[in-house]
This record gives C-alpha cells, sequence and structure tokens, in this order.
C-alpha cells in the first residue's frame, strides 16, 4: 500500500504542535500516549507507598523506634490504603486497556480511529478529574480504610471516604467510556475483510475486558455513591444499627470488583497472545480456544465474587456455592495457558526482550494462578485469609501478570509508537532485574503467609524477620528494574535508532503502516485477506 | 454517490472515521444502548438492595410507604409519561423536517422535566418538614415512627428518588442543548441521532419512574 | 445510477418513521395503565398478597410499551435488544447469588 503522507514524515507526533493540540486532541493514539505518561506517574508514586511499606517492613518494631520507618501504625494505614488504590484504580485497571488498547485497537482493526473519539478524550479527562479527587484526600483527611472501603469502618473512620468514593465513582465513568468505545468500534469499525475472527486476539481479549467495563463498574458506582450517603445522612442500607447489612456492602462491592480483576489481566492475556506468536513466528496455536476463553473468563467472572468474603460472615451455603464455581475459572485460563506453551512448541522462538516479559508472565501467572485455585477452596481460604498468602497470590497475578505483560508489550509495540529502536540490552537487563526482584519479594511472601503472617499490620513478631528481609531486599531489586526500564525507554526517545515499519517481522495490521503511524493510521484503508498469525 | 440532494433537501455529515452515514448512526445507536445498560445496572442494584430489605423488614416498608402522598406520585407519573411522549414525538418531526414543531416538543419536555422536579421539591421539603430524615437522622418522636429502623425506608426513599432527581435535571440539560441545536437547524431528516440518543435516556428516566411509583408509594 | 441505487446508498438514512397515531396510542394507553395501578391499588386490603403483584405487573407492562415503541426497540436490531437485555440478566445474577446468602445466612446462625 502507498506511503504518500508518510514518505514527507508526516506522522501522529509532529502533524500538530504544541500542548494545546495535546490536551485538544481525539486522536486515538495520542490520547494513548496521554494515558501512559498519567499512568506512569500513578505507577511512580504507588511504587513509593510499596517501598515504604517494605521498609518499614524491614525489621519488627521490637525496642521502641528501632526499625520503625513510619511514624505510627496509622501512617502505615495511610500508605497501604493509597498504594492500594492508586495501583488498583489509577495503575492497572486502567494500565493496558487504556495505553495500548487505545493506541493498537483501532489500528489493529485497520479503523481511522475509535467509534467516539471526543468520548475517548472525555474519558481522560474523567480520569484525570476523579484521580485529582482522590489524591485529594492525601491533603485533607488521608483515607485509611484500605482500598476495599468496606463498612462499617469506612463509614465511621473521620477520614475522607466520600472524596475518595467520589475520585473512584469518576475514574470508574472513565472506565465505562471506554470500555463503550472499545465494544462499538469493534462491532462497528472494522476493516473490509476485518471478520470477528480474523481480529488479533488482543483485540478479542480488550473486547472482553471492555463487557466487564459495562456490566461491572456501574454496581460499583451505586455502592460507592451508597457509601457516601451512607457517611453523609447515615441512610442505614449497610448500618446493622438500623437493620443494614454490611456484608451486603461486600456483595456489592465485589460484584464489580471481582470482574475488576479480570479488567485487569484480560487484556495482558491478548498482550501475551500477541507476543508469543509474533516471537515463536507461527500460527498461533488455538486462536479460537484463546479468543473464546476471553469471553469465557468473562462470563464466569460474574457467578465467583463470593470467594472474596468466605470469612465475611456470609452463610456457607453461599460460601461452597460460590467455591466450587470459582474453581471453573481455572479452565477457560488453563485453556490459554496450554496454547500459548503450544504456540511455542517447535516454534523458531526469538528471545528478544518483549518476548522475555511473555515468558516472564506465563511463568509468575502460573504461580499466581495456581494459588488462585487453591484460594478458591473454601477450607483452605479460611485458613490463609488475610495472611500474606494471598498477598503473594495477588501480587503474582497483579504485578507476575499484568505488569509483566504491560513491560513487554510496551518494549514490543515501542518502535510504532514513536518510531525509535530501544536499546536492547538495557531492556534485558530490565526484565532481569524485575523477575529476579519479583520473585525475591513475593515468593517469601507465600512462606509467610503458610506461617500465619496476617496482612495489613504495622509490625510483626520476631519469627517472621529473616523472611520479611528478603522480601523488602527484592522490593529494591524491582525499584532498579523498573528504573534501568525507564532509562531505557527516555534514552531510546531522544537518542534510539529510527524504527523500520515491522522490526519484529509480525503479521499484524498495525506493522502495515510506518512507524510512527499517520495521522489517519493508514493512508490508504486496509483490505483484509487472512488472518492475524500467518505465519509460514 | 452524490445524488442526495436532488431528492433529500439535507444531506447526512459524516465524520472523518466513518465510511458513511448509515455506519455513523448505527455505531451512535449501539453506544447509547451500552450506555443504558450501565444505567440499569446502576439503579438496578438499588432496587435490589430494596427488594431484599423489603423481604426483611415488610411492616416497616409499609409504614414508610404511607407516609407519602401517593396522588403526588401519581401526577408526576402523568408529567413524565407525558414528557415521555413530547420526546419521542420531537425525534419522528424531526425525522420528517417538522423542525418548529419538533422544538416546540422539546421545549414542553423541558417543561415537564421541571414540573416533576417542582412538585418533588415540594415532597422532599414537607417530609423534611415532618421530620423524616434519612436514616439514623429521623426524627423518631416527632413522626411517631412505630418502626425503630423507619429511617431506612427513608434512605432509600432519597437515595432513589435523589438520583432518579438527579438524571431528570441532567436530562433537562441535555435537552436545553437539543433545543437549542433544533432551533439553529442543526437536526434534519437525515441527521438526528443526538436527539434520538438523549430522547433514549429520557425515556430509561421514565421507566425508572414507572418501578420507582409502586415501589415507593403503594407497597404494602 | 443515482435512482436505482439511492434505496441502498449507505449515506442516505431511511428512518422507520411510526405515525404520529402510534405514538397517542401508546401514550394513552400509558395513561390508563397508570390509572389503573392507582385504581388497583385501592383494593390492596382485598387483593392481600396480590396487590404487588399486580403493581408491578402493570409497571412491567408499561415498561415494555415505553421500551418497543418510545424507545423503538421493536425496530432495532437483535444486537441492540441483546445489549440491553443482558444488563437485566446481570442484575438477576446480583440479586439471586446475594439472596442465597441471606437467606441462609440468619437460619444458619440464629437459634430461632
Amino acid at each position: 500500500m502507498g506511503h504518500s503522507s508518510s514518505a514527507h514524515g508526516e506522522n501522529y507526533i509532529n502533524c500538530e504542535k504544541g500542548l494545546w493540540s495535546w490536551l485538544t486532541t481525539v486522536d486515538h493514539k495520542r490520547i494513548g500516549l496521554m494515558y501512559m505518561i498519567t499512568v506512569m506517574f500513578f505507577f511512580f508514586v504507588g511504587g513509593v507507598m510499596a517501598l515504604l511499606l517494605r521498609l518499614e517492613l524491614f525489621a519488627p518494631n521490637t525496642v521502641q523506634g528501632v526499625g520503625q520507618v513510619l511514624k505510627n501504625g496509622d501512617v502505615y494505614n495511610q500508605v497501604l490504603t493509597y498504594h492500594g488504590a492508586i495501583m488498583v484504580f489509577m495503575v492497572i485497571v486502567p494500565g493496558i486497556p487504556a495505553i495500548l488498547g487505545n493506541f493498537f485497537l483501532p489500528i489493529h482493526l485497520g479503523a481511522k480511529d475509535v467509534a467516539f473519539p471526543k468520548i475517548n478524550l472525555a474519558s481522560w479527562y474523567c480520569f484525570m478529574f476523579g484521580a485529582a479527587l482522590a489524591i485529594a484526600t492525601f491533603f485533607t483527611h488521608k483515607i485509611d480504610t484500605g482500598w476495599t472501603f468496606y463498612t462499617p469502618y469506612s463509614i465511621r473512620t473521620g477520614t475522607s471516604t466520600v472524596l475518595m468514593v467520589l475520585g473512584a465513582f469518576v475514574m470508574g465513568m472513565s472506565s465505562v467510556l471506554t470500555g463503550l468505545n472499545f465494544i462499538v468500534t469493534v462491532h462497528k469499525l472494522r476493516a473490509p475483510g476485518m471478520t470477528m475472527h480474523r481480529m488479533p486476539l488482543f483485540v478479542w481479549a480488550l473486547y472482553s475486558t471492555a463487557i466487564l467495563q459495562m456490566l461491572a463498574t456501574p454496581v460499583l458506582a451505586i455502592t460507592l455513591l451508597l457509601l457516601a450517603a451512607e457517611k453523609l445522612f447515615g441512610v442505614g442500607i449497610f448500618d446493622p444499627a438500623l437493620g443494614g447489612d454490611p456484608v451486603l456492602f461486600q456483595h456489592f462491592f465485589w460484584f464489580y470488583s471481582h470482574p475488576a480483576v479480570y479488567i485487569m489481566i484480560l487484556p495482558a492475556m491478548g498482550v501475551v497472545s500477541e507476543l508469543i506468536a509474533a516471537f515463536s513466528r507461527k500460527v498461533i496455536f488455538g486462536y479460537t480456544a484463546i479468543a473464546y476463553s476471553s469471553l469465557g473468563i468473562a462470563a464466569v467472572s460474574f457467578f465467583v465474587w463470593g470467594h472474596h468474603m468466605f470469612v465475611s460472615g456470609q452463610s456457607a451455603t453461599a460460601g461452597i456455592i460460590f467455591s466450587f464455581i470459582t474453581m471453573l475459572v481455572g479452565v477457560p485460563t488453563a485453556i490459554k495457558m496450554f496454547n500459548w506453551v503450544a504456540t511455542i512448541y517447535k516454534g523458531s522462538v526469538s528471545f528478544d526482550s518483549p518476548m522475555l516479559f511473555a515468558l516472564g508472565f506465563l511463568f509468575l501467572f502460573a504461580i499466581g494462578g495456581v494459588t488462585g485455585i487453591m484460594l478458591a477452596v473454601l477450607p483452605i481460604d479460611v485458613h490463609f485469609h488475610d495472611t500474606y498468602f494471598v498477598v503473594a497470590h495477588f501480587h503474582y497475578v497483579m504485578v507476575g501478570g499484568t505488569l509483566m505483560a504491560l513491560m513487554g508489550g510496551f518494549y514490543y509495540w515501542f518502535p510504532k509508537m514513536f518510531g525509535k529502536m530501544f536499546s536492547e540490552t538495557l531492556a534485558r537487563l530490565s526484565f532481569v532485574f524485575i523477575f529476579i526482584g519479583f520473585n525475591v519479594t513475593f515468593f517469601p511472601q507465600f512462606i509467610l503467609g503458610a506461617m500465619g503472617m496476617p496482612r495489613r499490620y504495622f509490625d510483626y513478631i520476631p519469627n517472621y524477620e529473616a523472611l520479611n528481609k528478603i522480601s523488602t531486599v527484592g522490593s529494591w531489586l524491582i525499584l532498579t528494574g523498573f528504573l534501568i526500564g525507564l532509562y531505557a525507554i527516555v534514552q531510546g526517545i531522544r537518542k534510539g535508532e529510527k524504527a523500520p515499519m515491522n522490526p519484529w517481522g509480525a503479521k499484524t495490521l498495525e506493522w502495515q503502516t510506518s512507524s510512527p503511524p499517520p495521522h489517519f493510521n493508514f493512508d490508504v484503508e486496509p483490505v483484509v485477506t487472512a488472518g492475524p498469525y500467518e505465519y509460514r | 454517490m452524490s445524488t442526495d440532494n436532488i431528492t433529500h433537501t439535507h444531506s447526512a455529515h459524516v465524520s472523518h472515521h466513518f465510511k458513511d452515514a448509515t455506519q455513523e448512526y448505527d455505531s451512535g445507536k449501539q453506544g447509547i444502548w451500552l450506555f443504558m445498560v450501565t444505567e440499569i445496572l446502576m439503579f438496578g442494584a438499588v432496587l435490589v438492595g430494596y427488594g431484599i430489605f423489603h423481604h426483611l423488614y415488610p411492616a416497616m416498608f409499609s409504614e414508610g410507604a404511607k407516609q407519602l402522598d401517593w396522588k403526588l406520585g401519581f401526577i408526576n407519573t402523568l408529567v413524565l409519561i407525558f414528557s415521555s411522549f413530547t420526546m419521542a414525538i420531537s425525534i419522528q418531526l424531526i425525522q420528517r423536517n417538522q423542525i418548529k414543531k419538533a422544538a416546540m416538543a422539546l421545549a414542553v419536555t423541558i417543561l415537564c422535566g421541571a414540573i416533576f422536579m417542582v412538585i418533588k421539591y415540594f415532597e422532599w421539603t414537607h417530609k423534611f418538614h415532618m421530620g423524616f430524615y434519612p436514616g439514623r437522622f429521623l426524627d423518631m418522636a416527632k413522626t411517631h415512627a412505630e418502626h425503630a429502623n423507619l429511617g431506612m425506608y427513608f434512605g432509600f426513599y432519597y437515595c432513589m428518588t435523589g438520583l432518579h432527581g438527579l438524571h431528570v435535571l441532567i436530562g433537562m440539560g441535555l435537552i436545553t442543548w437539543l433545543l437549542i441545536r433544533t432551533i439553529r437547524g442543526d437536526f434534519h431528516s437525515q441527521y438526528w441521532i443526538p436527539v434520538e440518543g438523549v430522547g433514549i435516556f429520557w425515556h430509561i428516566v421514565d421507566l425508572i419512574w414507572i418501578f420507582l411509583f409502586p415501589l415507593l408509594y403503594l407497597v404494602g | 445510477m443515482a435512482a436505482n441505487n439511492h434505496k441502498h446508498d449507505p449515506n442516505v438514512l431511511h428512518p422507520h418513521i411510526s405515525p404520529t397515531s402510534m405514538y397517542l396510542k401508546v401514550a394513552a394507553a400509558l395513561f390508563g395503565l397508570t390509572i389503573l395501578t392507582v385504581v388497583a391499588h385501592q383494593f390492596h386490603h382485598q387483593l392481600g398478597a396480590f396487590a404487588s403483584l399486580v403493581a408491578f405487573g402493570i409497571a412491567a407492562v408499561k415498561a415494555t410499551l415505553v421500551l418497543l415503541y418510545f424507545m423503538h426497540l421493536k425496530d432495532d436490531n437483535n444486537m441492540n435488544r441483546a445489549i440491553f437485555a443482558s444488563g437485566f440478566f446481570f442484575l438477576i445474577v446480583l440479586l439471586l447469588f446475594s439472596v442465597v446468602d441471606i437467606a441462609t445466612r440468619v437460619t444458619e446462625v440464629s437459634p430461632l
């Protein structure tokens, strides 16, 4: 196809200049980059919180003051809350869909933009406004409820619950608008020949995610509004003093927040499908199975939320039902794992840095997933609940899964996004530090949890000291890894070699347009005649 | 392809990223329906809570409902249904290029929304005056409440009607925007998707009230 | 080419325009049903447990009328119908599982 405008060197970055042109852009690629910058900033803030927590837990506070980093337990609770809330609502939920999804979903489909470009921009402003509300609590009464805002504590506490939940509400709207855009774009804006079964698996994953965003987020929205009303006007719905039910709050909360776990992980699975196909130089094994297992995971996710509530006072009957259904999640997830491994099998695998992150994902997600099945078993969960075992489990899924995929996807698409190459050596080095650091940090927490160390505590008995020290050292390794990664990115943008159109030899549509893409993605609308992974 | 001007005085305007007017219209329509699903789930979740607690405390809910004046709820239902009718008819008028009549219909819709809100305002202030505050703020002595947790009923009452009223206000704002654009001549037989979108939103607001009326005023 | 292809030109919209009489009939039906709801409410002592059933039955009929005729789901495509129905489906899921918990919780722990 022709390259008239790109031949002149015009692309989406240099077609308009000035900050104003960015703040008013409706170009999905630019909006993706704006999300990237903001999410990276919040990741930095949330990361600093995590480092502080680990620093505090480096040693028990045996003698008054010794080993104590934070002022007191209240400060620890606040840092813990902000770490959780920032990482969930501002980093991992928007992460892959809003950055990589915004940038690549329309290009993957051969479209010029998402269906509603203005709404796409509005979703970024919603996100910023919601984030501002949430951050504002930091300067009023710092919130200490944990990111789950459980009643009755969140109602009784004197901290800024209302402001915080309104922030989460507005960010939820941003999430809904992104999901709405993606669904309509997938349904209506595919290029000629781009059938549903020729869409890249990343798009399938984003599509399933978008369905979850549409169906689950409204329930969180109303739950948070009711919580705010409860705090302000004492309406009584979640208040036992008036016959209300705090456990009902948990039902409503997890009706969103369990699907939200898949809002976080499904896009990561989509990225990994792309990476594994591209770097194995092979038609992906079981395309249909991977595509529909995304929808399967999305569907099952609505029936399992009660497994977060096994010790909440929910009835044993409900617990048993939720426990059994939860194990079903393992089926579509395992289908994906086996298909990825089968794709790698006898492929011409090249271990470029994105692939390293994909393999890291497979390894860490396998551990996170299998421990998830353990926790799904009701009696085992009753034992492990609120211990570091759970902390380790969900960090293996959220960080080991989502962040690994985000990093891998980011390196993979970096040449397309910026038209430059990054230093492969630095990227690999960052992988080594993040991967090793991650395991050093979180593997000991499985053991700590099994030993009975409770989560969310400011202090611990001396028996847990050695493993906590190892864990804290690991957090520094992760920090090093991300700093190296950041340096690789900045250096790549500033001094990187010019990227070719298709540095990895991949087959999806984004590699058939120039790097970086022109303003409307393609100079000539592509006509699709084959599937996305037609490697020989 | 350029012949629409011969038979149609207006041609659809198509944004840059759509192929044709049909694609743009279908996309817009689907987007609106998706958004309506979020509205249904949002209101629906409160209804789920209402259903559960109504089942647990039927006598208390019955006592609460007796405190409301069903006549006002009845009038408001009729007002909203009428506004839904004028909203629906405005789209049909625009599709038939009867722009002036359409603008009138939209103006009547806004007026109906305002009447609804005024009645709602008097209902609320009257309740406040009687001491029927939500939840734990309910004045037990002044209201002579039989059930100690009557406040929960009013918690639901204020949350549901408040959220609904907020939607009426948002809808009125959106319809005012439509009215301005209609008078300006933006809409015609080939372009009316914003009117239809806001219309569907307005009907959802009506739809929710259709359920709120028996739920809040007529139970027990 | 214009005259023949006109009907298939994707740049010309052909909305399904319902006659004004249809809107009037639906509005009249909605008014009537609202009055019926109130009339039925006057007999709620006689109706007993059926009173709320009647009220919600009528509300459901009214909602269906609004959906089909005012919101034109009658003339819409199946995708939009399915999208709208999905909302109700997941509401039922939310209700069902919450009720399973609350209905069994008390009987398990309460001695009464």
